[in-house]
């Protein structure tokens, strides 16, 4: 593996959007969870337990995006137009779930509109990166310099199964953030709803899992071929570990277990998904050195990005660590 | 390229880039706002400014959130619909809006949750520092977008590879580019500009109901200083901005002035209707040679008129000729309200001052169209190209479907109708309830609670600013 400047970008890369999909997955679980919760103070608190922190997670993807841009502009030119429909299906959804956090205390009447916007536009986001994720990995059809098929070839029955797959899974990164944050009741309704959503993503792991080598024989190549399978086998076993802890954790009633469990399932999956697509960033054809920006660009940002990120890390974990605790049922300055 | 698509993908950028814009021009403001309101706070202990701060401050969680989520659409829609562009200047451009995320928007976002919900968990001192750092945030965002914008309008520091792209070759060319400096200064002071008007006009609005408040004056009186000291700073780094521009892009100025003839001792055309086919300005009330004295500072100098260029690459030269000069129109306004202020201060104090009051709430708005009115000036005049000289519009867009684009504009207009309109309508009532701790009400009873109860200044702090 060449450790050269696009290589080292497409880690970075793939760390801010895996720092995405974890971080503002768990606010997008909370809004996909919310019309579960019925009563007011329940929806406050579910609400109040990310309000000071969703910004920051939703930066993420502002990075990878802007980052994209930045070094794999190529990508970024192809990946987007083929996106069409879901990336701005995605926008909309993230207008709608972003807004909601200051315009529900804003209003009594309208509340329960904002409520709705909170759910649907959280809803809609996840559907739509689920989407993307498996148009992505399908892989897209390049002419030139751009993106050369239709306007609905993300539209697959694999497609499909990424979403829903990814809306089960960030709607159990939500419970289990829940589980973490809250006590009594809303703790307690987190809780049952853990159990059947971490069957649910269990199966659509294994369900993408199994499917994913027949989209592509470089894939099945990777995963079942000799000695490629040695290198491969921890990732399944890993995956399958942390799904037995994390069923293990939800029925003994701990609390920070599901979430670190359901995390350590996210990773995993996602760098069983780095594995399968190295070294394409537009599967098939276009490798992260055909899209690479020159090198002049990389390491400019390079040299922020060494200083920055760990900076940003750092003052991210300070905050965390300010809101650290369980909810305050009455907090906020609303 | 279809010219329908391309015209949909043009329309869908000047509506989202035009409702982004808003929110930035007032957040950057009120974030600076708001870290002098504290610094005060901190400084002297009167909770008056605290209260100040508290009213604003749930006003700037409105405007900021709207602000990130339009900004957000921005940021992808150059590679949905600007493909080639971002394929392209991607190499250049790309790693300045790096930049801006690294530097800004992670330090607005990351500090903002401590600033909206943190007073009573780390405390006066560590909370000013969070909102030094939001203020700061939004300041450095403005540099890294504005030297993106300025690179489109003069671009430098680059070559051209064998993919067609633009590569960098000496970033400090780049980010410097000979524009930049003058917008940036421009683009700042606007939106301080901007926020002072809003800032007064509310504060004018409850001294109308209310001569005895003191929070309005507080608000009227610090942002009549801004109107009176910065206004005229606005007007003269806009001239330089548009002698900057002459020597860039005369074409532009061209078309901000309504010269179709290049001519010694060009006029000033005050009104008038610019007509690209007839090649004049209709009606025209102009003064002679003015034209000439603002933009060369010499009454005779020659001044380039459009027909020095190829017809077909005229930008629409009614709408850069017209909002060139709201814009400018707008600036002696507020001059005019500033030098107002200074006199009514002199004769005997502000909260008498009940016919200013009243022309500050009809100005309220008025920087939001200055902005408005300046960057259309600004990017319709750099058309036909997105990099100026370089790259076209035309040239620019991503291979979209006519059915693509429509559905995306259509939805972004619904979208932006309905959640914008619902925030500017809770924002004005915000801005309609009186700046007292009854009105602001249980909201911020809790924030003043805990200050009190924390170490340092806030013990000073009157008990009148807490509800009981
Ligand atoms: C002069 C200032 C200025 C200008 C010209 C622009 N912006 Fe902006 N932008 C800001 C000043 C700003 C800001 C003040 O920094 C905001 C407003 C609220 C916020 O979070 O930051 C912001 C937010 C914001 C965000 C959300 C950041 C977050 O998640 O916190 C994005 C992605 C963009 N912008 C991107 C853009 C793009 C692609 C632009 C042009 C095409 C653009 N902005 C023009
Ligand atoms: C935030 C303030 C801005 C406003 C209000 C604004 C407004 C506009 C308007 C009105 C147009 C349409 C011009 C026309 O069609 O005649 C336009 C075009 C364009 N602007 Fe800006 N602009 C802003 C900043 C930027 C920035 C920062 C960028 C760079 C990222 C940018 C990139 C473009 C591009 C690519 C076009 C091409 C589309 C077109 O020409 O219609 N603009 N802008
Ligand atoms: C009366 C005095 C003013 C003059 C002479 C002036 C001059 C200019 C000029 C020449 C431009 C075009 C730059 C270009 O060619 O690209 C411009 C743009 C602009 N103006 Fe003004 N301006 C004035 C007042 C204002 C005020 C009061 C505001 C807002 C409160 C404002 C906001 C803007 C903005 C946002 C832009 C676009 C960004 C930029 O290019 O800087 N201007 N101005």
């Amino acid at each position: 593996m060449p450790l050269d400047l696009a290589f080292v970008w497409a880690i970075l890369i793939a760390f801010a959007v895996l720092a995405y999909v974890v971080l503002d997955g768990f606010d997008l679980g909370i809004g996909i969870l919310f019309p579960t919760l019925d009563d007011r103070q329940s929806r406050d608190q579910a609400m109040n337990s990310v309000a000071p922190v969703w910004d920051g997670n939703e930066t993420w993807l502002v990075l990878g995006g802007g980052g994209l841009l930045a070094v794999f502009p190529l990508a970024f030119a192809i990946i987007l137009p083929a996106l069409y429909a879901p990336v701005t299906a995605m926008l909309i959804g993230l207008i709608l779930r972003g807004v909601a956090f200051e315009f529900r205390w804003r209003t009594e009447r309208g509340k329960f509109l904002w409520d709705w916007a909170f759910f649907g536009g959280s809803l809609i986001a996840a559907i739509s990166q689920g989407l993307m994720l498996g148009a992505l990995v399908q892989g897209i059809k390049v002419e030139g310099r751009a993106y050369g098929g239709g306007w609905w070839d993300w539209l697959t029955p694999f497609s499909l199964m990424t979403a829903a797959a990814l809306v089960i899974g960030y709607a159990l990164l939500g419970a289990g953030w829940l589980i973490l944050k809250t006590e009594g009741d809303l703790q307690r309704h987190a809780r049952a709803l853990a159990r059947p959503l971490a069957w649910a993503l269990i199966a659509a792991i294994g369900i993408v899992s199994l499917w994913t080598p027949f989209l592509d024989p470089r894939f099945m190549d990777r995963w079942l071929s000799w000695p490629a399978l040695f290198y491969v086998a921890p990732v399944p076993l890993l995956t399958l570990a942390a799904a037995v802890r994390l069923l293990l954790s939800i029925r003994d009633g701990h609390e920070r277990e599901p979430f670190l469990a359901t995390l350590a399932l996210f990773v995993l999956c996602y760098v069983g998904l780095g594995i399968s697509l190295y070294p394409h960033i537009v599967p098939p054809t276009i490798t992260i050195w055909d899209a690479a920006a020159p090198d002049k660009s990389l390491s400019l940002l390079l040299y922020g990005a060494v200083v920055l990120i760990p900076l940003i890390l750092a003052y991210t974990a300070y905050s965390y660590w300010v809101f650290r605790g369980k909810v305050d049922p009455h907090g906020g300055y609303h | 390229m279809d010219q329908t698509a391309l015209d949909l993908a043009r329309f869908q950028f000047a509506f989202t880039i035009s409702a982004h814009i808003i929110f930035p021009a007032f957040s950057i403001g009120l974030a600076s706002y708001l870290a002098v309101l504290e610094a005060l706070w901190l400084k002297t202990g009167d909770g008056l400014y605290l209260r100040v701060f508290n009213y604003w401050l749930r006003i700037f969680a409105v405007v900021f959130g709207m602000g990130v989520v339009s900004g957000i659409v921005m940021s992808y829609q150059i590679g949905t619909n600007w493909s080639v562009f971002s394929d392209k200047a991607g190499p250049v451009i790309g790693p300045l809006m790096g930049y801006e995320v690294l530097t800004a928007f992670f330090l607005e976002a990351g500090f903002l949750g401590v600033m909206l919900f943190g007073l009573n968990k780390v405390g006066p001192r560590l909370h000013f520092l969070a909102t030094l750092m939001v203020a700061g945030g939004t300041l450095l965002s403005a540099f890294w977008i504005l030297s993106v914008n300025s690179w489109m309008h003069t671009p430098a520091g680059f070559a051209t590879n064998d993919q067609g792209q633009y590569v960098p070759v000496d970033w400090w060319a780049v980010i410097f580019n000979p524009s930049f400096p003058y917008r940036l200064v421009h683009m700042v002071l606007a939106a301080y500009l901007t926020t002072a008007f809003v800032v007064g006009a509310v504060g004018a609005f409850h001294l109308l109901r209310d001569k005895a408040s003191r929070p309005a004056l507080l608000m009227f009186s610090m942002a009549l200083w801004m109107a009176a000291c910065v206004t005229p700073l606005q007007i003269a780094a806009g001239d330089l901005h548009g002698l900057n521009t002459l020597q860039h892009q005369p074409m532009k100025i061209a078309a901000m002035e309504g010269h179709y003839e290049t001519q010694a001792g060009a006029p000033l055309h005050l009104f008038g209707w610019p007509d690209n086919a007839a090649e004049k300005v209709h009606g025209a009330i102009s003064i002679p040679k003015l034209g000439s004295w603002i933009l060369a500072h010499d009454a005779n100098a020659t001044i380039k008129g459009l027909k020095e260029w190829p017809k077909a690459d005229w930008p629409n030269t009614p709408l850069v000729f017209w909002s060139f000069r709201i814009m400018v129109g707008i600036g002696f306004a507020m001059l005019g309200i500033g030098l107002w202020s200074l006199w009514a201060r002199f004769r005997g104090g502000l909260a008498q001052a009940h016919w200013l009051q009243r022309a500050s709430v009809v100005m309220g708005p008025a920087g939001f169209g200055a902005v408005l009115a300046g960057w259309i000036t600004t990017e319709a005049g750099r058309q036909p190209y997105t990099v100026y000289g370089l790259l076209r519009t035309a040239d620019s867009v991503a291979p979209i479907a006519v059915e693509a684009v429509t559905a995306s504009l259509t939805a972004f207009v619904i979208v932006y109708f309905a959640v914008f309109g619902a925030g500017t309508f809770y924002i004005l009532r915000m801005m309609a309830a009186p700046p007292t701790a009854e009105s602001t009400g249980a909201e911020t009873d809790k924030p003043l609670r805990a200050a009190g109860t924390t170490p340092g200044p806030a013990q000073a702090e009157p008990t009148s600013t807490r509800r009981t």
